[in-house]
């Protein structure tokens, strides 16, 4: 069956984050106060055929790794999205 | 004559830079399509600038994936010199030819402007014409310049005279002013700054003509 995935790609801890930190700066001018460590990452959402779960998730992390991210500066992690059939 | 292999893939858009570089050393050059599997027939490669497969994803993500990448990837195992400028650069790390990753400027601005570059190894492909310490004016163009990698890869870098050139003036947040490395073997070479785009004062700076000159001399056809 189809199993509906969604692969979180974050930067590294340690890596620079230009863009978290640009968008944590730009908080203030718009009236959010009291938000920090500001973070930005990539989601990606996709159907796997798989047999099971876990097989659907070992998929997704495979994929993640060796195409969505670049594991010199980035984690990839697959979680199953709401919607699948229990 | 050597001759050069200029790779094209859908979306790079410095190619003819790249070839009136070799050809102006006196050199041939001959472009190579991306779905190409075959790069026996030359002397050294060059991944251009541009934007290869869109920059879709990451830079150079999809790019990794082209035919052309096995080949250049068994083209620089059996020491034949490859170059990568700017997205040539980001392919090069993608693929796991050269160490490291090229982030998004720190300050998320594309940068179009001259920089002057340090020369801190003469030994590579690209350098080996040059002097260290010796300054040269580049330009720049890219969006996503800033050179990352871990302390351990750092180390070893810098360890091993890896880091070719470095920026006087970091325009783009690299780690350690990195502009350019080497691989291990130094035949491997890749630089965010444009030499091929400063090969005559006309056209503001001959300072690319050192680096290009090298790479033209390393060229070496190879099995």
């Amino acid at each position: 069956m189809n199993y509906f995935v969604i692969v979180d790609v974050t930067l590294r801890e340690g890596i620079a984050d230009p863009e978290g930190a640009t968008i944590e700066r730009a908080l203030p001018a718009l009236g959010f106060t009291g938000v920090t460590n500001v973070h930005a990452a990539k989601s990606f959402r996709f159907e796997v055929e798989a047999t099971s779960e876990s097989a659907a998730l070992e998929k997704a992390n495979s994929l993640g790794e060796r195409l969505l991210s670049n594991p010199v500066i980035e984690n990839a992690v697959a979680r199953l999205a709401p919607g699948n059939r229990a | 004559m050597k001759r050069f292999g200029v790779v094209i893939f859908p979306g790079s858009n410095c190619e003819y830079d790249a070839a009136l570089g070799v050809t102006q050393l006196g050199a041939e050059a001959e472009f190579v399509w991306h779905s190409d599997t075959d790069l026996s027939r030359f002397d050294g490669i060059i991944l251009p600038g541009g934007f290869a497969h869109g920059d879709y994803l990451r830079p150079g993500a999809l790019a990794r994936f082209s035919p052309v990448m096995k080949a250049v990837a068994h083209f620089a195992l059996e020491g034949g010199p490859v170059l990568g400028i700017c997205n040539g650069f980001q392919v090069l790390t993608e693929a796991g030819l050269l160490a490291g990753a090229l982030q998004k400027n720190r300050g998320l601005t594309f940068l179009s402007h001259d920089t002057t570059l340090i020369v801190a190894s003469t030994r590579s492909v690209l350098t080996s014409e040059a002097t260290i310490g010796q300054e040269l004016v580049v330009p720049i163009n890219h969006f996503s310049g800033a050179y990352t990698c871990d302390d351990a890869t750092y180390e070893s870098l810098v360890a091993n005279e890896q880091v070719i050139l470095r920026y006087r003036d970091n325009p783009n947040g690299s780690r350690g002013d990195v502009a350019g490395i080497c691989n291990e073997t130094r035949n491997v070479v890749g630089l965010m700054p444009h030499p091929e785009r400063a090969m005559s004062t006309l056209l503001g700076s001959a300072d690319g003509l050192v680096l290009m000159s090298s790479f033209v001399s390393a060229g070496i056809a190879v099995g």
